[in-house]
């Protein structure tokens, strides 16, 4: 199961992004291949500045490619709607943010609950669900409180239990240890090898050389490119 | 294990917009105040000057019917055609026996009536002489003129006006003139040293439209009694009152062909009888009111507009300060009517709160105006009392709710325009 490389989650081809903000213009990203399949752990690697929060908002369909193909599941992304975007982001995408970007005014189990709320998963099944994930990362006694009652590590643990909500074909997460201290940031990497134990596919984004090397793969970026992609420790 | 999405109650949408309305974030309660007072203010603005509008129509509609209503009084001119070989210029005057004349040719009218008039007659009670105004007129005149007496007296009767009685209806002002504080009913004074009993004051009322002068100034004898004692029967008015306002031209029209082959006159020569057609002078106060009432509901609707901008200004700052919520809202999978509807919402909410308040306030004002005496003084005499009516609920409830749409909607669609890239990146 841990190496099953059968599905393709991801598959990009000749990705270019370039921005165009009127006096000048940015090519951000300068040709990415990229194949991610089911049950890969994969850490993408590189420098500020290399394009990678470019690549991950990509492959979070949160923004669209000047130009190449995209598919997330099997499914064309290119020439679809926002609301469509917003569509696929919901059901095969469940992102992980350094800066948690939890909803502050509500309460964890609302937090959890949000993406199924868009989903349209019922009130009933969508609260059980919240609360098992929840209980999963291990704050099952923390459902009631507010992010601004709970630590960072355990506000990204529920960012984790709402990046689960839907199921989603792939986690990405963006440097999901970059605010946290050494040990509730060895918290979640270990929360997020389980995870790829249990088969889920992950796509990590980090500076944290302890997080790439649990990975099943690194790929590093560099100046738009993709400029190594081999095995890591955890394959 | 997938949760189950695929059966999507019909009330999705409804119930996603809901929830998140319910669970988003609120302003401040300073800021929610002021929001609201501008709103309570601005509905304040535009419902007192509507009521006061109201008021004002109403009263002049009273003050206006207190003269006649479907009536239209004509004075003896001369003619400006000529007909039948009869030169232009020639004089035309009917006398108190064309009244019946009419009345047999036009039985459709609701009263044929004639006045003559004796100005500056000497009246006196005791020692007390004043010049005044007396008109001979017939009994019906006092209904049609709104001629009403005051408790202990009576107008003019048919038996009156058959047995020329030396009776005399006196107008509120003339009867306070002539006797001050003492009750003036069944008293004796002398008209030109003619000994008539004072049978009637009239109620005092507020007056719009005024011919010869205001009716508190004169004082009414019947018309037969005035021919025997003055010796003239041409009139100085001839007055005709419809069953209904639409009959009026057609009377009018009808009025004149009956009397110009009688005096020689061209019907079509609107000049040998002056006429004041008060049915059409009606109209022209009617659309006067209506142009006011606009005007007023302008003025207030443009404060009211204020405070809408208000409502949304407040928005669009909530729109920036929540900007990172709404990107995170996009990112787990909200569409757009999902991030606009809940801000719709919120903005429905803070216009309907002060829309209500300011409601409550403006008709606690209104009330409190019902405490003005209104009938002592000139001012409201003439303006009335603010009223408020079921169409300036209405008219201010649609123009509130379009004011807080819109004043939602626009920041809600700049929240929805997010690009959720960007806003979640950087702390």
């Amino acid at each position: 199961m841990n190496n099953n490389r059968n599905g393709t989650i991801i598959h990009m081809s000749e990705i270019r992004k370039v921005y165009d903000t009127g006096k000048v213009t940015v090519e951000a990203l300068k040709g990415i291949d990229l194949e991610v399949h089911k049950g890969e752990m994969v850490a993408v690697v590189g420098p500020s500045g290399s394009g990678k929060s470019t690549l991950m908002n990509l492959l979070g369909c949160l923004d669209t490619p000047t130009s190449g193909r995209y598919e997330l599941g099997g499914e064309n992304v290119a020439g679809v709607t926002r609301d469509q975007l917003a569509e696929i982001r919901n059901r095969r995408v469940g992102f992980v943010f350094q800066n948690f970007n939890l909803l502050p005014h509500i309460s964890s189990l609302e937090n959890v609950e949000m993406p199924m709320l868009f989903g349209g998963v019922p009130v009933k099944e969508r609260h059980v669900r919240a609360t098992e994930l929840l209980e999963r990362v291990g704050l099952g006694d923390r459902v009631d409180h507010k992010p601004t009652e709970l630590s960072g590590g355990q506000m990204q643990r529920v960012a984790i239990a709402r990046a689960l909500a839907m199921n989603p074909d792939i986690v990405l997460a963006d440097e999901p240890t970059g605010n946290l201290d050494t040990s509730s940031g060895s918290d979640i990497m270990s929360i997020f090898s389980d995870l790829w134990k249990q088969g889920r596919t992950l796509l990590i984004i980090t500076h944290d050389p302890g997080l790439a090397k649990r990975a099943s793969r690194i790929v590093e970026v560099r100046d738009g490119r993709v400029t190594a992609d081999h095995p890591g420790e955890g394959a | 294990m997938k949760p189950s999405t695929e059966h999507r109650a019909p009330g999705t949408d409804l119930h996603i917009i809901w929830t998140l309305f319910s669970s988003s974030s609120r302003l401040q309660k300073k800021r929610a105040m002021l929001t609201i007072a501008a709103i309570a203010w601005g509905t304040v603005a535009i419902l007192l000057l509507l009521a006061f509008g109201e008021g004002l129509k109403r009263q002049l509609d009273k003050n206006r019917r207190s003269t006649a209503e479907n009536f239209a009084v004509m004075w003896p001119s001369e003619t400006t055609k000529p007909w039948k070989g009869l030169p232009p210029g020639r004089p035309i005057r009917p006398r108190i026996d064309d009244l019946d004349f009419i009345r047999a040719r036009m039985p459709e009218l609701k009263s044929v009536i004639g006045e003559v008039v004796s100005w500056r007659t000497a009246i006196s009670y005791g020692k007390k002489t004043v010049n005044g105004r007396v008109i001979g007129t017939n009994y019906l005149y006092g209904d049609a003129r709104r001629h009403y007496p005051v408790a202990g007296g009576r107008w003019l009767s048919p038996a009156d006006e058959i047995n020329r009685r030396r009776v005399i209806f006196l107008g509120d002002e003339m009867a306070k003139d002539i006797f001050g504080q003492e009750d003036p009913i069944g008293k004796t004074l002398l008209v030109n040293n003619a000994p008539y009993t004072v049978i009637g004051v009239m109620q005092h009322k507020t007056q719009m439209g005024v011919y010869g002068g205001p009716d508190k100034n004169h004082a009414c004898i019947p018309i037969s009694t005035f021919r025997a004692q003055f010796g003239r029967d041409k009139l100085n008015n001839l007055d005709i009152e419809t069953y209904q306002a639409e009959e009026m031209t057609a009377a009018l029209k009808k009025l004149n062909e009956v009397l110009g082959p009688k005096f020689g006159y061209d019907p079509t020569d609107g000049r040998a009888l002056q006429t004041w057609d008060m049915v059409k002078s009606a109209k022209v106060t009617t659309n006067i009111t209506l142009g006011i009432q606009i005007f007023l509901g302008i003025v207030g609707a443009l404060t009211l507009l204020i405070g809408g901008v208000g409502v949304a200004n407040i928005m669009y700052a909530v729109v920036k300060e929540r900007t990172r919520e709404i990107g995170v809202k996009m990112a787990l999978g909200a569409k757009s009517r999902w991030i606009i509807y809940p801000f719709v919402l919120e903005g429905l909410l803070y216009t309907f709160v002060g829309g209500a308040l300011g409601i409550i306030i403006a008709t606690l004002l209104v009330a409190l105006t019902s405490f003005v005496p209104i009938e002592q003084n000139r001012v409201m005499s003439f303006l009335g009392r603010p009223t408020l009516s079921p169409e300036i609920g209405v008219a201010t409830s649609m123009i509130l709710g379009i004011i807080g749409l819109l004043a939602g909607y626009f920041p809600a669609r700049r929240a929805a325009s997010i690009d959720p890239a960007a806003t979640l990146r950087y702390e």
